[in-house]
Formats: structure tokens, C-alpha cells, sequence
């Protein structure tokens, strides 16, 4: 830093040095790791297992057991999680998918998202009891930082149970449409599709996940991919666990007796571009707007409802509400004493024996 | 002259003295038949997009479904189950068809879908209780008008899991009063093995459900239609794709959808099965399943009303005498 401040004399303003702070916190966080939340949601086929598997490139669904139809008519929605260490050039990642089997599923689907809605809203409790507590070294963030809503391919448009899902999510997580399945479409059918699901979210005012703008001070280049990437949601993906040969190439596809589907490649559907966007480009952007936007909705919500509940109560203790702590118990700190004060003879003694040992050997 | 044939009391062909022109019946039969027409009623029933007006258009190779039909017609979900039907008369070398397509729009579109399957069950019902009315009329018309649903095309989408919950109480209550024909719809999200598959879990599900889809096991009428139908019982679901687009490869102008990856032959038997449905439902089994829902499912029906009028004569005569 000095070394540099010394050389850059001759510039108008002095080179302070603090433009290394970006490189600082990258070295920090590669140290430390990322977490990152993802939540998938659709019927039952749709292939959202495969797609997970082909975005991360791993199998998290090795042992799974599809329920048949017997078993399915008394299922409800569940909520299942699966985390998973990914490692890739010294970053760690700290990948949890959380899957909804059961969602859509039944013959009556009423309001079969609020399991769904209800876990969401306990991360986001579970996170500000911590975040309001003594302790805060080692929160855990279990927040939903996206969603990516299965739209099936085989319809018009968005159906009721899609239009009802994605607006009781749409203002507690990240939601990303997807056109699932899209190797069951022509070219001009999933044009036709994406138009009138675009409109649809418009028209229903659904708020899904929308890409920041531009800085106007990108170049063209990017700023005309960026264009290209909003024209193209919702996107139309394929995934695929198996990997076939493909123009003298080993890919990952799917083979038909008319043809090879390639996953990654983008005149076959949008795979590569949703990767780019979930995590390359925007998973931390996902995070920025799930903590800046949906949490701070979700404690200003909550602050509110309990300040209005104090008011009702005629307890006003203090300006700020907290939330109950838990006490100290006396017992067990006393306990906690007990063991390290024990804990600190045992280790008198055993330095006492080796300094012994020490001394005998060299007697 | 000996006694011939006492024992067996048929006399074999080989046995008559010349050619008598018994088999001209035939011809007969086949000539009253293309002068007279015939109807075949067919039903279709899935949930939105699943390319049920497609498939039929593609069956009878010419624009019969309701979207092509109505002049606005503008592809929205109706918030009920609302049956509708278009009939057409399409005629082929000679021979008349009515084919009327009744359409089940709404079906398995909401999110509550509790008893979706009850106005089309009351359907089925009805035509069965016209044609039974028009029966037991003294001057009956020579030929009764025949509306009664013939077969019903089940669609299940291609989700290679298995049958949904929806499917199954659909095909359980249809399966008992009509002929049912379930397919896989849009199949060409399949490969070959998650078909196989994918059929296999359904005919599972089927049986474990107790649901018989045509054709049935216990209508074959002889050993050589139980093979013939043993094929088809193993291959159903059949997997459908349909279009009515056509496009050229090699050098044919063939009926297919055209992705950027290949190009799907809807009539390539290697591609999908919409060959062995169009044969099933036309070439080979159209009488038969006329035969099946005029015999067996008619038949089923008529014994039961014609038992409860019975019950219900018998109560109110009974109430009489306790009355006088």
C-alpha cells in the first residue's frame, strides 16, 4: 500500500489505497465460503430434481423413491431439504435445495402453498430471533434466496394454481418462472408461450425477480446481452442426467430417436443462460434483494404488528421492542464454572507429568 | 340319400353342392352401410393444452375439433366443466361417417378439482338415457339417433412419474360406464426408456386400481381377439404426438413438429404411437367399440334403470295398497 502511495505521486489525487477493498473482502469471503438458499416449486414431473442436478452438476436425489398413485392421494406438501458442499477452485460453496414435493399434486390444490409460504416466513423469524439476540458469532442464514417456479409446458399460458403460487410468493422470495419440459416445444410455441406468460405476470401483477439495470457506464457489448437475457425470461429449460454423444462431443442431453437434445446449448433452450444468471452473474444479487428487500419487509412487518399489539396492551417498556431473550440461568453458569475450573487442574496436571517425563529422560 | 350332419347340425361350406352366394351378404351389408352412414361418438378429456383439438384433427385428418371451428375462438380456462360437441360429416371412398367430438373444457384446470368428473359422468349418462327412452317408444324410429359416447380419449400428461390422484378417480368412475382409451399426450418430452417406463407405472397403477381401460379383458369375444388385444393391452398407454403441420424429409412431405434438434414424425412409428391409436380407433377396432358401449355399457346401463323403475313401481304400488 505505502509503496504504492509513494509511486502514484505524480498523479492529481493521492492513491490512497483503499480501491484494494474489493480484492480484500473477495480474499475474505473465499476464505469463508458462500451459502446460498435455492427453493424449487412445481408439480410433480416437471422435472425439477433433473434440472438441479444439471445446474450443479452433482446427484442429490441418488436414493429417491417416486410415491405411486395410491400414495400420493393422501399426500400433502412437504417440505424437503438437501444440503450439499460444493468446492471449485478454492470457493466454497454451501448449496441447500429445498423441494416441495406434493405441491399441485392433489385434486384440490387450495391454498396447498402455504406450507411453503409458512416455512419461508420461519427462516425469516428464525433469522431475526437471532439477529436480535446476545450471540450473533454464528448465525446460521437459512433465508430462501430464490425461487424457481416450474411452469408446465403443456398449457396455454399460467393456470389459476400458477397465477395463486407465485403472488403469495412474490413478496416474501425471489421468484424465477421457468418453462419446464421446453423439448416438447417448437421454436414458435415457446415464443408464443413466454409471450403470454409475460403478459400474463403482467397483467396479474405478479413481482417476479427482475434483473438490475444496467450501470449506464457498461459497455454495449454487456448492456446488449443484459437486453437479451430480460427478453428472455421466463426461460425454457431442459435438464438432464445423462450425458450423450453429440457431434463428436460428450454432452449433457437427451437422446430421441429424432434427434439429440443438447442442455447447453442455448438454440436449444435457455439452460446455460438461467446457470449464468443463478450463479455466475446474480446469486449474490438474489441474496442482496432477499435480505435488503423481503427480510427488511418481513421485520418491518413484524416490529409493527408487535409495537401495535404493545400499544394494545398499554406496555410500552421500551421505544425499541425486543424480542424475549433468554435468561441466564444461574444454575448453569455455575455448572460452566465447575468444568473449566476442573478442566484448568487436569491441565496443571498433565503439564506436571510431561515436564516429569522431560525430567527423567534426561537423567 | 344318408343322413347327413344329425350329429353336428351345421352343414360345413365344403359340404354344399355349388356356390350358393351366402357370403354376397356381405357385400350387401357393406353397400346398406356406406348409403346409410354410420356416427361414431368420441370424447376427449384433459386438462388444458394437451393438445386435444390437435390430436383429433390429426385422427380424422381434417378440422374437426371446436378450436378450429369457432370463428373466436380464444384459448382461456372456463372456470367450470362445461361439455361441448361438433359434429361433422366426413366421407371416405364412399362411406359416410358422422363423427361427433365432444370436448371437455375445464377439466382438471382448477385448483380445486373435487368432483371435475361429475358433469361428464352425468353426460355419458344422459345419451344412454335418451337412446333407452327412444327404445321403449311403441312407434320406435327405424334407426334411433345414437349419441351415446363410444369411446373416450383420456389424456394424461407425459410426466414419466405416474398416474396422478386426478387420473385415477377420472378413470375408476368413467371406466365403469364407458370404453376408455387413455394415451400419453405431448410424449415427445420422452425418451425411449422413460416411455417404457413411464407405461409400465401406469398399467400398475391401472390395475392396482381396479380400473379397466379398453380394451377390456373379459369382451374378448375369441381366442384370436384376445392376441390381438393382448398386443394392445401391452402397449398401452399409447405415447401421441400430434400436429397438423407438415414439413419435408427425404424428399417427403411428411406430418411432424419441427424442433431444432430433429424433426418429429407424427406418422414414423419409431418416432411416437399415434399410428397404433388412429388404427385402433378407426382401422381396426371403430366397430368394435361401437359394439362394446351398444352391448356391454348400454346394456349395463339399461338393466339398472330398468330395475329402479321396477323398485320404484313396486314401492309405489305397495304404498297404494296400504293406502285402499
Amino acid at each position: 500500500l505505502f509503496s504504492h502511495c509513494v509511486w502514484k505521486k505524480h498523479s492529481e489525487k493521492q492513491y490512497v489505497g483503499f480501491a484494494t477493498l474489493p480484492n480484500q473482502v473477495h480474499r475474505k469471503s473465499v476464505k469463508k465460503g458462500f451459502d446460498f438458499t435455492l427453493m424449487v416449486a412445481g408439480e410433480s414431473g416437471m422435472g425439477k430434481s433433473t434440472l438441479v442436478n444439471s445446474l450443479f452438476l452433482t446427484d442429490l436425489y441418488k436414493d429417491r423413491k417416486l410415491l405411486n398413485a395410491e400414495e400420493r392421494i393422501n399426500q400433502t406438501v412437504e417440505i424437503i431439504k438437501h444440503t450439499v458442499d460444493i468446492e471449485e477452485k478454492g470457493v466454497k460453496l454451501k448449496l441447500t435445495i429445498v423441494d416441495t414435493p406434493g405441491f399441485g399434486d392433489a385434486v384440490n390444490n387450495n391454498e396447498c402453498w402455504k406450507p411453503i409460504t409458512d416455512y419461508i416466513d420461519q427462516q425469516f423469524e428464525q433469522y431475526f430471533r437471532d439477529e436480535s439476540g446476545l450471540n450473533r458469532k454464528n448465525i446460521q442464514d437459512n433465508r430462501v434466496h430464490c425461487c424457481l417456479y416450474f411452469i408446465p409446458p403443456f398449457g396455454h399460458g399460467l393456470r389459476p394454481v400458477d397465477v395463486e403460487f407465485m403472488k403469495a410468493l412474490h413478496e416474501k422470495v425471489n421468484v424465477v418462472p421457468l418453462i419446464a419440459k421446453a423439448d416438447c416445444l417448437t421454436p414458435s410455441e415457446i415464443k408464443k408461450l413466454k409471450d403470454r406468460v409475460r403478459d400474463e405476470i403482467e397483467r396479474f401483477g405478479i413481482k417476479v425477480y427482475q434483473f438490475p439495470e444496467c450501470d449506464s457506464d457498461e459497455d454495449e457489448e454487456f448492456k446488449q446481452l443484459d437486453k437479451e437475457l430480460k427478453e428472455c425470461c421466463p426461460f425454457a429449460v431442459i435438464g438432464s442426467n445423462t450425458v450423450v454423444e453429440a457431434r463428436g462431443q460428450r454432452v449433457r442431453g437427451r437422446l430421441y430417436p429424432w434427434g439429440i437434445v443438447e442442455v447447453e446449448n442455448q438454440s436449444h433452450c435457455d439452460f446455460v443462460k438461467l446457470r449464468n444468471i443463478l450463479i455466475r452473474s446474480h446469486m449474490h444479487d438474489l441474496k442482496d434483494v432477499t435480505c435488503d428487500m423481503h427480510y427488511e419487509n418481513y421485520r418491518a412487518q413484524c416490529i409493527q404488528d408487535m409495537t401495535s399489539k404493545l400499544t394494545q396492551d398499554n406496555r410500552m417498556e421500551s421505544p425499541i421492542p425486543m424480542l424475549p431473550l433468554p435468561t441466564p440461568d444461574v444454575e448453569t453458569d455455575r455448572l460452566i464454572k465447575m468444568k473449566d475450573e476442573e478442566l484448568a487442574r487436569m491441565q496443571d496436571m498433565l503439564n506436571k507429568m510431561q515436564q516429569q517425563i522431560h525430567d527423567g529422560k534426561d537423567q | 340319400m344318408e343322413e347327413r350332419g344329425m350329429e353336428e347340425g351345421t352343414i360345413k361350406g365344403h359340404d354344399l353342392f355349388g356356390y350358393v352366394g351366402i357370403e354376397a351378404v356381405l357385400d350387401q351389408m357393406r353397400r346398406k352401410t356406406m348409403k346409410a352412414g354410420f356416427e361414431f361418438n368420441i370424447m376427449v378429456v384433459g386438462q388444458s393444452g394437451l393438445g386435444k383439438s390437435t390430436l383429433v384433427n390429426t385422427l380424422f385428418k381434417s378440422k374437426v375439433s371446436r378450436k378450429s371451428c369457432s370463428p373466436n375462438y380464444e384459448e382461456k380456462i372456463s372456470k367450470t366443466v362445461k361439455l361441448q360437441s361438433v359434429s361433422h360429416v366426413i366421407e371416405e371412398k364412399g362411406v359416410k361417417m358422422k363423427l361427433t367430438v365432444i370436448d371437455t373444457p375445464g377439466f382438471g384446470d382448477q385448483i380445486n378439482n373435487e368432483n371435475c368428473w361429475e358433469p361428464i359422468v352425468s353426460y355419458v349418462n344422459e345419451q344412454y338415457e335418451r337412446y333407452l327412452k327412444e327404445e321403449l317408444y311403441v312407434n320406435r324410429k327405424p334407426r334411433i339417433p345414437d349419441t351415446r359416447v363410444h369411446c373416450c380419449v383420456y389424456f394424461l400428461p407425459a410426466t414419466g412419474h405416474w398416474l396422478r390422484p386426478i387420473d385415477v378417480e377420472f378413470m375408476k368412475r368413467l371406466g365403469k360406464i364407458v370404453s376408455i382409451v387413455p394415451i400419453i399426450a405431448k410424449a415427445d418430452t420422452l425418451t425411449m426408456e422413460e416411455r417404457q417406463e413411464f407405461k409400465q407405472r401406469i398399467r400398475q397403477d391401472l390395475k392396482a386400481n381396479g380400473i379397466r381401460v379398453y380394451p377390456q379383458t373379459e369382451y374378448d369375444e375369441d381366442p384370436e381377439d384376445r392376441i390381438l388385444n393382448d398386443k394392445i393391452r401391452e402397449n398401452i398407454p399409447f405415447a401421441v404426438v400430434g400436429t397438423d403441420k407438415e414439413h419435408q424429409v427425404n424428399g417427403n412431405k411428411v406430418l411432424g413438429r419441427k424442433t431444432k434438434w430433429g424433426i418429429i414424425e407424427v406418422e414414423n412409428v419409431a418416432h411416437c404411437e399415434f399410428t397404433n391409436l388412429r388404427d385402433l380407433l378407426i382401422r381396426s377396432h371403430l366397430q368394435d367399440l361401437k359394439d362394446v358401449t351398444h352391448n356391454i355399457h348400454y346394456e349395463t346401463f339399461r338393466v339398472r334403470r330398468l330395475n329402479e323403475s321396477n323398485l320404484t313401481k313396486e314401492s309405489e304400488r305397495k304404498k297404494e295398497e296400504l293406502f285402499f
